[in-house]
């Protein structure tokens, strides 16, 4: 009973945790049924992928109406692989997340945060478990409303502004998406993903369909913060609280890029989407331009966390360079790299909430010295940055050298320069924090800075370790991702 | 205040009406238009309509932050455990038929607790999401 019931357990399990932890209250409570419903979750995601790799695609019909009539849950090697992801980010995030939600929202809210963060994590886990396009929208809607509150609960009041800023951005992504899926609807009168790909076939050429095509990949670029619609990223991720900057940088852009694979692969034909409308030069283009600029423009911040924040907009620049390639090399290395990158980033960001929690600031020129005074916090943070350069032996090595075979492949020389100009920027700002940290005088403090607490470490190394296991053992992120590279390019073919 | 006689008979006249016609939206849902979210809507505009002639405090005193908090959450509760108890009886997530003895019996039971769950959470957010702003410049 509970085995066939997987795929709606995955999303239904957090639904019901949250208000639960609403009537809980008390914040002991309310944390340790977030975290207890994050690992089910997590061992609900193993289950399922290992199901979808070995056995094939699962379905599953919500209310057992028979798709295209009702909502069908379909689950295979690509939604599977970031169903892993999210349950394994949010598994590391909530036992990080106590003491940080202590510190920074306080005892009372608690509850509200655990909340409102477990129907993000719910619509999150919805957006990638569905197979009907109206659902994805519903669960966008849920997901992105949360995020919005999430942010809002920073400490610093620009947190406010940041998430009005991100909420008319994102509402208008998601209206976008809507209007997309609406002309979709009007052109086939299905909402099932597979069921639209069989009919949208004999009709892609008609006005109706190009137009909701158009605006469901923008709005999903506004969601996945494609540049030039990245705005409201940097200051969304600086002012969040420290766990919401981790749990969000790296889930939720993530999520919008599987959608939009989903939309450009499974849901429209392939080689007429980017054939005739010439969307891969789009993407590489924008994708180059995002690279290029937010990288140049991490550099030059003075706060850490708005450094990283940038960073996070280049580096979805190397996701969306994996689809445009549209290779097997190049889709492999760019759903890999939505994994590892989230490694990385969750590694840094959780150390930055680290330093935050003992420096009450993420400045640089504050972070002089902290090297010496929180080695382990640093330490972690290092590897991080190393996996995010592309650092042998660590997991951003991996994916970004399956992009730059992708480019080879289809011998763009310029593309291939670029990856690793990307790279040699990161080197750049990495770099910065690592001379603040470890090659500066600390400043004369009346207190001397203590290691963050244990709680708060361990979750940190163990995203660390992460980074440097999945450099070395490549077969479940690289095998997962070509497998379901292949998958898609397969659909196409 | 005093000086509004026509406001506050009038309204007291429309309130018992409004919530009357909300609950024939929320039943009348499951054989025609309606059901939980527009119920849940026009129930709290009654609620609205109290506030703007009557003031808070009467508001704050029947419908206390606490209870609408707790309304929230138990109508995604009923909702969700409508759910999870057609899954304990072998069928998939709010799959209605096994909920009672023959699929359409079960299918009215289903609809009926899942809307009522819509209905309670809609209105009690509504209601918050008034009594906040309202609440705001005092």
């Amino acid at each position: 009973m509970i085995a066939a019931n997987l795929p709606a357990l995955q999303v239904v399990l957090p639904l019901i945790a949250a208000p639960l932890c609403l009537l809980l209250r008390r914040e002991w409570a309310a944390w340790t049924l977030a975290t207890a419903v994050s690992w089910m979750c997590l061992a609900i995601a193993v289950l399922l992928l290992d199901q979808a790799l070995h056995v094939g695609p699962i379905r599953y019909f919500m209310g057992g109406w028979a798709p295209p009539w009702g909502i069908e849950y379909r689950i295979d090697a690509l939604n599977g692989f970031v169903l892993l992801l999210l349950c394994a980010i949010a598994a590391v995030t909530l036992p990080y997340a106590r003491r940080s939600v202590l510190e920074e929202i306080g005892r009372e809210r608690a509850y509200l945060f655990y909340t409102v963060l477990l129907l993000c994590f719910t619509g999150l886990l919805g957006i990638t478990a569905t197979g009907d396009a109206f659902n994805l929208f519903v669960f966008l809607e849920i997901s992105s409303l949360s995020s919005y509150i999430l942010i809002s609960m920073g400490r610093d009041r620009r947190a406010l502004t940041a998430s009005y800023q991100y909420l008319i951005m994102g509402t208008i992504g998601g209206t976008f998406v809507l209007i997309g899926v609406g002309y979709l609807y009007a052109a086939t009168g299905t909402l099932n993903m597979l069921d639209l790909a069989d009919r949208l076939a004999a009709i892609s050429d008609s006005r109706t369909v190009r137009t909701g095509y158009a605006f469901i990949l923008v709005g999903l670029s506004l969601k996945l913060a494609l540049f030039p619609l990245h705005l409201w990223l940097p200051n969304a991720y600086t002012y969040a609280p420290s766990a919401v900057t981790v749990f969000l940088a790296a889930t939720s852009t993530k999520v919008a890029v599987y959608a939009m694979l989903r939309f450009a692969f499974t849901v429209f034909d392939v080689s007429h989407a980017f054939g005739d409308i010439g969307l891969s030069r789009i993407l590489l283009l924008l994708a180059a331009a995002g690279i290029v600029f937010a990288s140049i423009t991490a550099i030059v911040q003075s706060d850490v966390k708005r450094s990283f924040a940038y960073s996070s907009v280049a580096q979805v620049g190397y996701m969306i360079l994996g689809i445009g390639l549209l290779n097997l090399p190049g889709l492999t290395g760019g759903i890999a790299h939505l994994f590892n990158h989230a490694l990385a980033k969750g590694a840094i960001f959780m150390a930055l909430g680290c330093i935050a929690l003992r420096l009450r600031s993420v400045q640089l020129q504050d972070m002089a010295g902290i090297g010496w005074q929180m080695p382990w916090t640093m330490g972690a943070l290092v590897i991080g940055g190393l996996s995010l350069i592309g650092v042998p032996l660590t997991a951003g090595f991996i994916s970004k050298w399956y992009l730059l075979l992708g480019a080879l492949e289809q011998e763009q020389w310029l593309l291939a320069l670029l990856i690793l100009g990307g790279s040699l920027l990161a080197v750049i700002y990495v770099w910065r924090v690592i001379e603040a940290a470890y090659l500066q005088p600390a400043p004369a403090r009346q207190a001397p800075v203590q290691e963050a607490p244990l709680g708060m470490l361990v979750p940190t190394w163990l995203l660390a370790l992460a980074n440097l296991y999945f450099g070395v053992h490549t077969e479940v992120t690289v095998g997962v991702a070509s497998q379901a590279a292949r998958l898609l390019l397969g659909a196409a073919s | 205040m005093n000086e509004q006689v026509i406001l506050r008979v009038i309204s007291k006249l429309l309130i018992p009406l409004i919530l009357l016609y909300a609950l024939y939206v929320q039943f009348h849902g499951d054989y025609g238009p309606g059901g939980g979210f527009q119920a849940g809507v026009i129930f709290a505009a009654g609620f609205i309509l109290y506030t703007l002639v009557f003031g808070l405090p009467n508001v704050n005193r029947v419908l206390p932050p606490r209870l609408l908090e707790t309304l929230i959450a138990l109508g995604v509760l009923l909702y969700a455990g409508v759910g999870v108890a057609t899954m304990l009886l072998g069928g998939n997530f709010l799959d209605y038929d096994v909920l009672a003895h023959e699929p359409k019996h079960g299918q009215h039971l289903g609809i009926l607790l899942v809307e009522a769950g819509v209905g309670i959470t809609v209105a009690a957010v509504m209601i918050v999401i008034f009594v906040t702003f309202a609440g705001s410049d005092e």
